[in-house]
């Protein structure tokens, strides 16, 4: 019932993005469209609804999965290192191998965000003060200490405006050609929702997971590749989208709980439907120029942000 | 049966468990009791495979733990830790839900609904089955827990300290569950358990452990006298007998 309320709300969403731009599509046109009309939406609107809502979906389900395995609702790619990470093994791949593929590259910038998200475990492994809020500001404070490498090696390099281009989200310059990648995300999104039931149960906590014959430790594993996985494509597709992977399973944990089997469509759902929303405004608000997406789920999702963390007490903590 | 020989367990240089060799009586509880860092859940963990041992071996129906598939012997055996930092909001028959897994991995088949219901039904949590499990009292919330490991349906029971912040009528109740378990179902339940007096009411057997080694063991009737207890808990205990059982006075 809530599931065909979300998927409705996604696809008058992605509608719509498909016929908001500069260029005038009216969706009276849909019937006769002419050849540049056709041209427009293959090789820019469409590409871009369908990586709006792939990053979307990705990078929710991403926060889900991490909130789920540390057990803390504010570990996400963005409080946990895996983004900053991702973006280092970019600036390796562009420094060690310039004329690498893109998908050399993805796998460059998996590697190292599979390596930040593990260090961050080891980390909160070591970690004894387990307040709920400690442990993401570590893990920002780690994000931190990756990104200023980062931007030193860039900065040497001449490299800064490049990097700078995955730092900033940005759906405008998805076009037909450079944006497929993304597609390598989607059977990602089958294999979490097979292991779902598996990351809820180790949700509960290792002694749970073990006395019902998990292998705790190898979910979590699987748990953190699909997420370096994910966040290392979206990244080089379309940059970083900070805090969705905060909010978006927060807010769907606040009304649907944490049962993945159930929650993890929702998400992805919602995260897509977010991004859609936020991505239409920032067409529209200034048109016929655009604000980034990153600003747009910035300024949006830390205002969300702030109000999680001031009713944690009813909720989180 | 569960059978363990020459367990030992460190913790860098310390020794916290030392030689214990134990034989559990089936289809009774058995109570672990001793003073604080007697080494009882570090015992209870080993049995139940949450903890490695640095020598000795944990037999389960005759046969070593490590050489049991760890889904196999989710279905013989299950493990219940104090739960006091539980994060996910799951709901109540989601929780018992998660006790068919060994069988089923999350796809459960009519027979799992029946046994969800049954165990649900047993607790007395049916008008509670759709509710969050934070919305729930401490022992609503155990008894959740409860239900879910009789969903699981193994013949081997264990349980860390399951009184733990419960007042005294939810205390009493799980007491009166676990033993109706032994009794109508033939369950083997084994408990660590701080308050020796309702080790006395509901166990029948008592496992007495001091700095890491078993100083006495035997039935209740056996161990509940001032000597024994002197031996595992380093004081003078007063026996008082009510109502054929047998209580130990220590609050002055």
């Amino acid at each position: 019932m809530r599931k065909w309320i979300f998927v409705i709300m996604t696809i008058l969403l992605a509608i719509l993005s498909v016929f908001v731009g500069v260029e005038n599509v009216p969706l009276s046109d849909a019937l006769h469209l002419t050849k540049e009309q056709v041209d427009i939406l293959m090789i820019s609107r469409f590409p871009r609804t369908v990586s709006i809502i792939i990053a979307g979906a990705g990078m929710s389900i991403c926060g889900l999965i991490m909130q789920q395995l540390t057990r803390n609702r504010f570990v996400s790619p963005t409080t946990a290192g895996t983004l900053d990470a991702a973006r280092l093994g970019v600036l390796v791949a562009i420094m060690v191998f310039p004329h690498a593929t893109t998908i050399t590259k993805m796998l460059i910038a998996f590697v190292f965000s599979v390596a930040g998200t593990f260090i961050f475990i080891q980390l909160l492994n070591r970690i004894k003060f387990k307040d709920t809020i400690f442990i993401p500001l570590v893990g920002l404070m780690f994000g931190s200490i990756i990104s200023s490498i980062t931007t030193f090696f860039a900065y040497k390099n001449n490299l800064v405006q490049n990097i700078n281009a995955w730092l900033q989200g940005d759906f405008s310059a998805v076009l037909r050609g450079r944006y497929e990648m993304l597609y390598i995300t989607i059977p990602l999104f089958l294999i979490a929702y097979i292991y779902a039931n598996r990351f809820t149960v180790v949700g509960m906590g290792e002694s749970f997971a073990v006395n019902l014959g998990l292998n705790y430790k190898v979910i979590v594993a699987i748990g953190l590749t699909l997420v370096a996985l994910m966040t290392s494509s979206v990244i080089l597709t379309v940059g970083t989208i900070p805090f969705l992977g905060l909010i978006v399973p927060n807010i769907i944990s606040i009304y649907v709980g944490d049962n993945l089997r159930q929650t993890l469509p929702l998400t992805a759902l919602f995260g897509a439907s977010f991004v859609l929303a936020c991505d239409i405004l920032g067409r529209l608000i200034i048109f016929p120029y655009e604000i980034s997406i990153s600003l747009m789920v910035g300024v949006l999702g830390s205002g969300i942000f702030i109000i999680l963390l001031l009713r944690r007490e009813k909720y989180a903590a | 049966m569960i059978e363990t020989k020459q367990i030992t367990k460190r913790y860098q240089n310390k020794t916290v468990l030392n030689a214990i060799d134990l034989e559990v009586p089936e289809k009774q509880i058995t109570a672990f009791i001793g003073a604080n860092g007697a080494g009882k859940s570090t015992l209870l963990g080993i049995v139940s495979r949450l903890l490695k041992k640095e020598g000795g071996e944990v037999l389960i129906d005759d046969m070593d733990i490590n050489e049991w598939k760890s889904k196999a012997l989710s279905k013989k055996l299950a493990i219940l830790k104090q739960n006091n930092q539980m994060t996910a909001r799951l709901t109540v028959e989601d929780l018992v839900s998660f006790g068919r897994f060994p069988y089923s991995q999350g796809r459960l088949t009519k027979d799992d609904h029946e046994k969800v219901d049954e165990a649900l039904a047993y607790m007395g949590l049916e008008p509670l089955r759709k509710n969050y499990l934070d919305a729930l009292s401490g022992g609503q919330q155990q008894r959740a827990y409860i239900a879910m490991i009789i969903a699981q349906d193994t013949d081997y029971v264990l349980l860390d300290e399951p009184l733990n912040n419960l007042d005294m009528k939810n205390a009493v109740q799980m007491m009166k569950t676990l033993r109706r378990l032994v009794d109508d179902f033939g369950k083997t339940i084994i408990l660590v358990l701080h308050d020796i007096n309702f080790a006395s009411c509901y166990a029948d057997y008592m496992v007495g452990l001091k700095n890491g080694e078993i100083v006495a063991q035997g039935s209740t009737e056996e161990i509940m006298t001032s000597d024994k207890l002197k031996d595992i808990y380093d004081m003078h205990l007063d026996i008082t007998e009510i109502n054929q059982c047998k209580y130990c006075l220590y609050f002055k």
